[in-house]
């Protein structure tokens, strides 16, 4: 990533902390305020992140996908559903239930791409085009279903939304006890602990959010250091090259675009499994759109992307936090309030980005060009 | 040279194309370490011959042979296989690749899942030292220049142990000094037992280099002949099937008054940068100026600025001693001037637009073609079938799309189009690209009897002969400036290669 960019990101983030810091200080101290902003950054980001890493993949092979957000809406929804089932209808427990869940909402996404890698790989349909039919079946889909289901008399759930089985738990990462254990090391002043107590719990997250992380760092290594790798973006940069080598480029581009899949699969399980225990139609909300513009300001990367993603994540904390803040933010900030202003921000973000005024980044050469032998 | 073994053998080989038949029982075999050419226009079916060789296209009957033995071929990865490489027109190569990461792409090695950088880059060093092809197997291959691109790709189907290896024109993107070491590269791998199928439509090269030469025309071998027992005439009449005027019978010329001025111009490309860098020349009424340079130093730019097409980023154009910088392409039409169009067929012509309408591009808005903004059917048709006879446009009928059409008729009709209205200068860039020898004959005589007429001519090609052949003056582009301006017949080949290069003129 180049300097311009990463010099934004550091901005916008440091900007983000710094406004809820002020606001808040009538409250909070300022490291619980900046530990908890960091918390939520990290969780809100996670969509954005594997929303990203699933575009990665599909266009790095050289097929445009537009349609993450449909695919992250139909995981959202036939994940929730699996779970419902299995918790109210067949009886299990709530971890069993959210498990299987989360297989589902992968499976459902996954059918999706496979729907567009038939159009646009095999049939060579304008690839936007395709995007667009899976964001527009996707609304259609689930919103029917989630009516038909639970919302008309004599349905399976007659009108009655069934008991959720919540949200998945959070796993504890010992930062904390690793810093103090440190803290001790070193003396043990009472400033180092501190830190430890409000930095210790930042990265007790739901497990979505952990592996989202995770992710990012196993696609890199996947991307550019592996054969399966060279050859993606062998695929997305010059097909024809990689097909005089003797490698199949459909089978290429259908196995990535498949893998773009789980990931927008495990974004979308995150809005009903992982961040709350209930479905809206549309809640994904244009987060599938927000994925791709960080993953063009990541320059197509896995780390770059994330970075993006942080920025989109730090400014709906900012969001979060000024409803916890309400109550005490100072009179000179009253815009701040209102939670219209506030929520904007990401989709200024985006638009300031995509504008391409921070640096321009490059797409792969043969991004959603259809491969004619 | 001693008999060698046969190491490839194609018989009978025959591919149909709907409507073409691109091979036609052609019998084509290579013996151990020579060099055979395959002579052929365009289209004459070199290029499918080779793509069936390599896997790419099925052949609809015939046999392949390696070292004796029969072999299916399917696929590029059955080619590799039986130790065939190829080295194609345009690269195979991912410009954003190393070279290193270039040449294992498909055949990589890996330790533990991760692949093995230094293995690679050690087995491609000892490959350039072993074949003396020098390369650095960590540079990033999108910035290294043409001629060692090509290098690459060789040691690409050296890497997968290939003894066979074609190139397809390899001459046709470098300088005359790049393809010189290219032949000497091409010799030192024949001295080591590979054996090269060259594919040109270059006459010089092939007497220059190769063992043996076969001509193909129109799908079929016209027959292999040894280079001692021919010249370029011979070869020439074998390619197009009847005799050719190769050499440009043409007058001294007789410049009048300056046509176009061109004073310090700049121009920026799509990217930002800039191509062309205070560039001064000017032409005069009567003369060819011929803008020699390898494809890529800004002549593209250049000549979309002149016409018009692109803005200028500094200088001044004068045409017709009037200042016509920034003007639009109607203007410069209208006050004369004439545009052959380096891609005649995406911005020389409308493919899917009948012969007839094609041919008023440029007038239709005027009278007769059009009155009152309602296009005149009759007067299109009677100018369409005055200049399909007058320059022997060989369509079925003016009302065939243009893109039906060969590409010696296509850019006929485009040549018919320019010089069919009052002009006072023509801007030819790349003409004959991609045209018969026949064709070619036809152009260049076109331009040299529109010099004769008191026109100015502006003539960009990147075939040095053609520059050599129709030019009075000579200027050479490289990396976006005019290096060298001189009178044609007071330079040589050889000199005008190495400024092409970059090598900078001493006075």
């Amino acid at each position: 990533m180049d300097w311009k960019r990463f010099s934004f990101i550091t901005l916008v983030i440091v900007l983000l902390f710094t406004v809820v810091v002020l606001v808040g200080s009538a409250a909070q101290k300022p490291v619980v305020i900046i530990a908890s902003m960091l918390a939520t950054t990290l969780t809100v980001a996670t969509p954005l992140t594997l929303g990203a890493l699933s575009g990665i993949f599909c266009e790095r092979s050289g097929v445009v996908n537009i349609g993450i957000e449909g695919m992250m809406l139909t995981a959202a929804f036939f994940g929730w559903l699996a779970a419902i089932y299995m918790n109210s209808i067949f009886g299990f427990s709530s971890m069993p239930s959210l498990i299987v869940g989360v297989l589902f909402a992968i499976l459902s996404s996954v059918l999706m791409s496979l729907l567009h890698a038939v159009l646009s790989v095999t049939f060579k349909v304008d690839q936007i085009i395709g995007g667009t039919v899976i964001n527009i079946l996707a609304v259609g889909v689930t919103g029917f279903l989630n009516r038909q289901l639970f919302f008309e008399k004599g349905s399976v759930f007659g009108g009655n939304v069934p008991h959720a089985p919540g949200t998945l738990p959070i796993i504890h990462v010992p930062v904390q006890e690793g810093v103090e254990a440190i803290c001790k090391l070193t003396g043990g002043t009472e400033g180092c602990q501190t830190l430890a107590n409000a930095f210790g719990k930042v990265f007790d997250q739901q497990p979505i959010t952990i592996a989202a992380i995770l992710l990012v760092i196993l696609s890199h290594f996947i991307l550019f250091k592996t054969r399966w790798g060279l050859r993606t973006r062998a695929v997305g940069e010059h097909p024809r090259a990689a097909d005089t080598l003797g490698i199949n480029v459909q089978r290429m581009r259908y196995l990535n675009v498949l893998i773009g899949g789980v990931m927008a699969g495990l974004a979308g399980a995150y809005f009903t499994l992982e961040s709350v225990p209930s479905f809206e139609p549309v809640m994904t909300n244009g987060r599938g759109f927000i994925a791709l513009a960080a993953m063009i300001f990541g320059n197509w990367t896995p780390f770059g992307a994330w970075a993006a993603s942080l920025v989109f994540g730090a400014a709906q904390a900012l969001q979060i936090n000024m409803q916890v803040f309400r109550d005490v933010i100072p009179a000179q900030w009253t815009i701040l309030q209102n939670s219209y202003v506030v929520g904007l921000t990401p989709y200024i973000l985006t638009m300031i980005i995509l504008t391409g005024i921070i640096g321009k980044t490059i797409p792969p050469a043969a991004d959603g060009q259809p491969y004619e032998k | 040279m001693t008999e060698q073994p046969i190491v490839l053998e194609a018989k009978g080989i025959t591919k149909n194309f709907p409507g073409v038949l691109a091979n036609d029982q052609v019998d084509f075999d290579l013996r151990k370490g020579e060099i055979h050419a395959l002579l052929g226009e365009n289209g004459a079916g070199k290029t499918t011959l080779m793509n069936i060789l390599y896997g790419l296209y099925k052949p609809d009957s015939g046999e392949i042979k390696v070292n004796g033995q029969p072999v299916v071929i399917h696929s590029p990865k059955d080619s590799i296989e039986a130790g065939i490489g190829m080295v194609h027109q345009h690269f195979m190569l991912v410009p954003v690749f190393t070279v290193a990461e270039n040449i294992m792409l498909g055949d990589e090695t890996t330790r533990y899942g991760v692949l093995d950088q230094k293995a690679v880059v050690r087995r491609v060093k000892e490959l350039s030292k072993q074949y003396s092809l020098e390369i650095d197997p960590n540079a990033i291959v999108g910035q290294l220049p043409v001629g060692v691109q090509q290098r690459v790709e060789i040691i690409k189907a050296l890497y997968r142990n290939a003894q066979i290896l074609i190139l397809d024109e390899p001459t046709a993107v470098l300088t005359p000094q790049e393809a010189d070491d290219l032949f000497v590269i091409m010799r030192e791998l024949t001295r080591r037992g590979v054996s090269i199928i060259f594919i040109t439509h270059k006459l010089k090269e092939v007497l220059a280099i190769a063992d043996r030469i076969t001509v193909m025309r129109a799908g079929r071998v016209v027959g292999t002949v040894d280079p001692k027992d021919t010249n370029e005439q011979k070869l020439a009449a074998m390619m197009v099937g009847r005799e050719v005027i190769l050499k440009v019978e043409k007058k001294p010329a007789q410049p009048g008054k300056q046509v176009l001025e061109v004073e310090g111009l700049s121009v920026h490309d799509w990217r930002g940068l800039e191509t062309v860098r205070g560039v001064t020349f000017q032409v005069r009424a009567g003369e060819i100026l011929g803008i020699a340079g390898v494809q890529g130093n800004g002549q593209t730019e250049l000549v979309e600025t002149l016409t018009g097409l692109r803005p200028s980023a500094g200088g001044k154009i004068r045409f017709s001693g009037q200042d016509m910088t920034g003007k639009s392409p109607r203007l410069l039409t209208e006050t004369g001037m004439a545009h052959i169009p380096e891609d005649r067929q995406r911005h020389g012509l409308v493919l899917s637009y009948p012969v007839a309408d094609n041919l008023v591009l440029n007038t239709y808005y005027k009278q007769p073609f059009g009155v009152r903004g309602i296009m005149q059917p009759a007067a299109i048709d009677a100018n369409a079938r005055k200049l399909i006879q007058d320059f022997d446009i060989r369509t079925p009928s003016p009302y065939v799309n243009v893109g039906k059409l060969s590409g010696g008729n296509q850019q006929k009709v485009i040549v018919a189009r320019e010089l069919s209205h009052e002009i006072n200068l023509l801007i030819a860039n790349q003409p004959t690209r991609g045209l018969d020898v026949g064709s070619i004959e036809y152009i260049h005589q076109e331009i040299v009897a529109m010099r004769d007429r008191g026109l100015g001519v502006l003539l960009v090609s990147a075939e040095l002969d053609e520059i050599m052949a129709l030019s009075d003056r000579i200027a050479v582009m490289y990396r976006g400036q005019i290096v060298v301006t001189v009178d044609a017949n007071k330079v040589t080949r050889e000199q005008l290669g190495l400024w092409m290069a970059g090598a900078h003129p001493e006075e």
